[in-house]
């Protein structure tokens, strides 16, 4: 469906080059649910402005239903949705007509206009506002709107950019339903950009992203695999830390931590280990705490990119 | 949340239309309705604006009846026309043109900052159908302003005839067209609605003033008198000016070959200003 080969763009600002993306190549296939997960600045937003023909890009090429964008983004563009990380809605109209314009910008006849706006205004609670004007939504119901109006034209791959950003928890289990539910009808391919790890979590695949790189690839299950067995939290007295180190340090060759605070030590567990109870009594005995859990994207994130800021703020 | 009736709606109503293939032709029919849509949008969002619609008329009456009624009759110097108020009068007409097709820019920054246009921007029409939906908006709103001001040639005892009025309407039509493509290619690359007010009292009121909208093109001092031939307005004002007063300074054909020209150039950079980067 998607195919992204040594995709780069740079911007212009102030006499200064940024480059936004740094050739950054990969593949989605029809119906898979594939997520880019990146901190802030990462490039995820300029590699969708690329995808949904919206910016060229410096070089590298994307092909979409094997089109390429810059040869033919007329085709493209029927066939994409695209919910945008910042509100793209007509707050002077109503609910109603953004989804009208949206069915007529699409070429779709009156009947069948009439006919998706209620079904999808039905389907994300919004029916009963549908003359209301856009600028009395909350948050959460223009996001709503947004996906009704995205979902309009019946497009084979829908790109959201960040859909959940900043809504309540309500708001963002209702909009994963409406998006899987409309997935499950017709095996949309869905290419989603977040900085939540948890909703990475549930996609088929998961692609990271840090300054304009991809800098791994693949399923949820695996990349947290590549972790190793699981990671250890220890904690400790803080005089009693660079005892710990030490140890630590002769016995396991542990020298980097993805936590560190004065009283607490996480890292991946060693790979000589063979149980953690064995693991346990090799330890120095002034420890308070210790627990062995499941890795989670998170760590994975910081794994990689060295990075002790957690991204899921 | 979905109930059941619902969801085999959802399924049933992606069975009920198939993939059309896309055709040179049917390229040209989605832009055609893409044109329409943006148009129609405008015209919307003008209506339910209708406060702001009449507010607008206030400047040009102002200026045509306390500036035009306290100057008339009043000799003010070698050559000023008889009857300075209905000489201003289709000045006056072109102002309220101009400054409601330059503000058609000012919508389409207004759109970029509401993040609407790029619902527009990844639609399935060309840019130069957006660009010409939005010259087509913004000038039915010049359109408006224009046939208002004309309706009040009475007041001043002015009475046109039929084809007069209908020669000022195909006037109106040309000028508000081309200055709204200015408007358009100038919003071209602005984000900020401060910046595009900037720019617009650097380039629109200059093109007000040096147009001869409010005082005769005959024994001007030679500086301006070039800068007014180099303003596509002045050619607007000589024209409207010789069909309602009989007076052409320069010829009739000339006026409508600048202004189509200056038009269709400003159409040109607004599509070219509006392609991807
Ligand atoms: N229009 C632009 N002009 C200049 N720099 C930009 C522009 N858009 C984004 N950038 C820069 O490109 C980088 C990537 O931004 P973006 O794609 O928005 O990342 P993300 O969506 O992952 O937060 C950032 O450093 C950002 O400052
Ligand atoms: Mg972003």
């Amino acid at each position: 469906m998607i195919q992204v080969n040594e995709l780069k763009k740079e911007y212009i600002q102030k006499g200064q080059m940024i480059t936004a993306v740094n050739s950054i190549s990969f593949e989605v296939e029809k119906g898979e649910f594939f997520s880019l997960l990146g901190p802030n600045g990462a490039g995820k937003t300029t590699t969708i402005s690329i995808l949904s023909t919206i910016l060229s890009p410096t070089s590298g090429n994307v092909l979409i239903n094997k089109i390429n964008v810059e040869e033919d983004p007329h085709k493209i563009r029927q066939h994409i949705g695209v919910i945008f990380q910042d509100p793209s809605l007509d707050d002077r109209l109503s609910a109603q007509e953004n989804m009208d314009f949206h069915g007529r910008l699409y070429g779709m006849s009156p009947a069948d206009r009439l006919r998706r706006s209620e079904l999808l205004l039905k389907m994300v609670d919004l029916w009963d506002r549908k003359n209301s004007l856009v600028r009395t939504f909350s948050g959460g119901m223009k996001r709503r709107l947004e996906i009704a109006r995205g979902l309009m034209h019946r497009p084979l791959l829908l790109i959201l950019d960040e859909p959940t950003i900043g809504l309540d928890p309500k708001s963002r289990r209702d909009i994963w339903h409406y998006i899987h539910e409309a997935r499950k009808e017709w095996g949309m391919t869905i290419l989603l950009t977040t900085h939540y790890l948890e909703e990475a979590d549930g996609a088929d695949r998961v692609a990271i992203m840090n300054k304009g790189k991809i800098v791994a690839m693949d399923t949820p299950s695996k990349l947290k695999q590549s972790l190793g067995p699981g990671l250890v939290t220890l904690e400790i007295p803080p005089d009693k830390m660079d005892q710990v180190k030490n140890t630590l340090l002769t016995f396991y060759d542990v020298r980097h931590f993805s936590l560190e605070t004065e009283s607490t030590l996480k890292f991946p567990m060693p790979s000589s280990v063979s149980s953690p109870a064995v693991f346990l009594q090799s330890l120095p005995p002034v420890l308070t705490g210790f627990s062995v859990g499941t890795p989670t994207l998170d760590d994975v994130f910081i794994s990689l990119t060295g990075d002790q800021q957690s991204i899921n703020i | 949340m979905i109930n059941e009736p619902d969801q085999s709606r959802l399924i049933l109503d992606l069975l009920s239309e198939p993939e059309q293939s896309m055709t040179s032709y049917a390229h040209l029919r989605r832009d055609l309705r893409g044109i329409y849509t943006l148009w129609l949008r405008d015209v919307i969002r003008l209506w339910r604006d209708r406060v702001r619609l009449i507010g607008s008329f206030i400047q040009p009456i102002l200026f045509l009846f306390v500036l035009g009624g306290g100057l008339k009759g009043r000799v003010l110097s070698q050559g000023s026309p008889s009857n300075y108020q209905v000489f201003i009068f289709p000045g006056i007409i072109l102002m309220s043109i101009l400054f409601t097709s330059s503000f058609a820019g000012m919508a389409v920054v207004w759109d970029r900052e509401m993040g609407f246009l790029k619902e527009v921007l990844v639609a399935p029409i060309s840019r130069t159908a957006v660009v010409i939906g939005k010259i087509l908006g913004g000038a039915s709103n010049s359109l408006i302003q224009g046939l208002f001001l004309l309706a009040l040639a009475p007041f001043l005892k002015v009475f046109p005839s039929v084809g007069q009025i209908l020669m000022m309407f195909g006037v109106m039509v040309i000028v508000s067209l081309s200055q709204t493509a200015m408007g358009i290619a100038l919003s071209a690359r602005m984000s900020s609605s401060q910046g595009f007010m900037v720019l617009m009292n650097f380039i629109v009121l200059p093109i007000y003033f040096l147009s001869g909208a409010m005082f005769p093109l005959t024994h001007l001092p030679i500086w301006l008198s070039v800068l007014s031939q180099m303003d596509p307005l002045t050619y607007g004002v000589d024209l409207m000016r010789g069909i309602l007063l009989g007076t052409f300074y320069y010829s009739i054909y000339r006026d409508i070959l600048i202004i189509m020209f200056f038009g269709i150039l400003m159409l040109y950079i607004s599509v070219r200003q509006f392609q991807r980067d």
